[in-house]
């Protein structure tokens, strides 16, 4: 006679559904022009390869439906698969579209933060397939002299136990936390996340950023300059405090 | 077990080839068997300041090509007889070093010798990556300025990510500081960083500080490694880095003024 392992009083549970907010780049597309298509994304991607190895990827194909363009959505995956991009979703696309992300496991994501849309007339609660869970918001730890001419990305947040030097490149989807001298540049946010912040125990950095906005050493204020402080964005300006 | 010593800086001119020759020298002096190897295929200089330029028949790449024996090539010293010098071809250029060919003479040295010094060429290309790329210790030469602090720091990012050791996840090559061609007075002015500010910078363990020195210029004009100039500020100073690098507790000199108690007194500033 088995036991039957539901039945067991002391059994601990091993697993549970949790919700989680990822930063993701989206692919907008314009044309339904394949061949256009796999040129352009060879350009963007040949600026910063590293950046965009096997990264996740959702395509949006709300433009294109928009204006009555039709894509074969295998076609349009094989080419983002090809260029080193991992499909993990699909959104604004029509019911046809929907059907072949699906046959290719890829899963559907309803538009509800953007404003009006051309297929989706009832709105949607959330699609029951689950998000794929990827290691994607994983911080990342480094513990040694990050030196000039390097460049370390994370794709959540970045903690930095060493000093970073001048000529260095440190970047994080996430926050940055550098608990020495940051000599280097760093860029936090930088898929877009405005909540993004970098703390340092000691700011003499050559630029930092948070989403874009960014301010390089010759503007950082003297006040703050040799300081531990923290970095935010508040109305698109960057604001540079002391870390009480 | 022997080791692989490279002597590095990614800028030109610090005194790479100065290092190499006295450390070198410094430890076959100790009674250890040591080879030193010119890397600068194309700017051969090791000989010259090892003095052995007359004496060169066969150089690296022959080795690396099987067109000589590693011994036919390696050239003994007249100084002491536990140091070898492996020449670089100057009638060559860097491309002629391959990964294969320079791991196999050093596996070939390590059998026979305690410590290969490897003299790197400036710049972050193949033969300088060829020079770091199997050593176990690096001894990165700065001069006390920011351009040379700077490539420093870049070559070692390079030993952290592009070694051997860093490629196999080993533990990471040891590294050293040696700052060259030191002048307190000049640190005083205001006009060369200090010992502490290139630490500051760096973080980096201090092995010696060689002092601003006239001896330097002249052992390399003599083919002579200046640590066999016991009475110069130099050549002390690099007996001082070996005497260290084995283990020894030496407590730094060079970098306070050199000016002596009465120097103190009536020199004025």
């Amino acid at each position: 006679m088995s036991t039957d392992p539901h039945k067991t009083p002391y059994a601990p549970s091993v697993l549970e559904f949790k919700s989680s907010t990822f930063s993701v780049p989206v692919l907008v597309l314009s044309s339904n022009d394949l061949v256009a298509i796999e040129q352009q994304l060879q350009e963007k991607i040949r600026l910063a390869p590293e950046f965009f190895k096997n990264s996740p990827l959702v395509l949006d194909l709300q433009e294109l439906n928009k204006q009555g363009y039709d894509i074969e959505v295998t076609e349009l995956t094989d080419i983002v698969r090809k260029s080193g991009l991992l499909p993990i979703g699909i959104r604004g696309g029509s019911v046809q579209q929907n059907k072949q992300a699906l046959a290719l496991l890829i899963p559907v994501y309803s538009i509800h933060n953007i404003g009006a849309s051309a297929e989706t007339q009832k709105p949607k609660k959330i699609i029951p397939t689950p998000e794929p869970v990827t290691d994607n918001a994983s911080t990342t730890l480094i513990t040694k002299p990050i030196r000039s001419g390097q460049r370390i990305y994370s794709s959540g947040d970045l903690v930095v136990l060493a000093q970073v030097s001048a000529g260095a490149e440190i970047m994080a989807e996430g926050n940055i936390h550098v608990y020495s001298t940051l000599r280097g540049r760093a860029l936090a946010g930088v898929q877009g996340n405005t909540e993004a912040r970098i703390f340092c125990s000691d700011l003499q950095a050559e630029l930092i950023s948070i989403a874009g906005n960014y301010k390089i050493s010759e503007d950082l204020d003297e006040t703050v300059r040799k300081k531990p402080v923290q970095i935010y964005l508040q109305n698109h300006t960057l604001i540079i405090k002391d870390i009480v | 077990m022997a080791r692989i010593i490279v002597v590095t800086s990614g800028k030109g001119g610090v005194g790479k080839t100065t290092t190499s020759a006295a450390i070198a020298m410094g430890l076959a002096k100790k009674g250890h068997k040591t080879a030193v190897i010119d890397f600068d295929v194309g700017l051969r200089n090791l000989d010259l300041v090892m003095g052995c330029e007359r004496r060169v028949v066969y150089d690296f790449v022959n080795v690396i090509n099987g067109e000589a024996s590693l011994n036919q090539a390696l050239i003994r010293d007249k100084n002491c007889n536990q140091l070898y010098i492996l020449p670089a071809s100057q009638t060559r250029d860097k491309e002629a070093l391959n990964q294969e060919g320079v791991g196999k003479i050093l596996d070939d040295l390590k059998k026979d010798f305690k410590y290969i010094v490897c003299d790197s060429p400036a710049g972050i290309e193949k033969g300088a990556h060829l020079a770091m790329y199997f050593a176990d210790d690096a001894f990165v030469v700065t001069n006390p300025e920011v351009s040379s602090v700077r490539d420093s720091d870049r070559m070692l990012g390079i030993l952290a990510s592009k070694s051997r050791r860093a490629e196999r996840n080993e533990e990471p090559i040891k590294e050293y500081l040696l700052l060259s061609r030191y002048s307190p007075d000049r640190v005083k002015l205001g006009e060369m960083l200090s010992v502490d500010d290139v630490q500051d910078i760096l973080s980096l363990h201090l092995l010696g500080v060689i002092p601003e020195s006239k001896s330097v210029l002249n052992a390399s004009n003599s083919g002579t490694p200046v640590i066999l100039d016991e009475k110069s500020d130099a050549g002390q100073a690099y007996a001082d880095i070996v005497a260290r690098y084995l283990g020894e507790d030496k407590p730094h000199r060079f970098i306070e003024d050199k000016k002596g108690f009465f120097g103190k007194l009536f020199g004025g500033k």
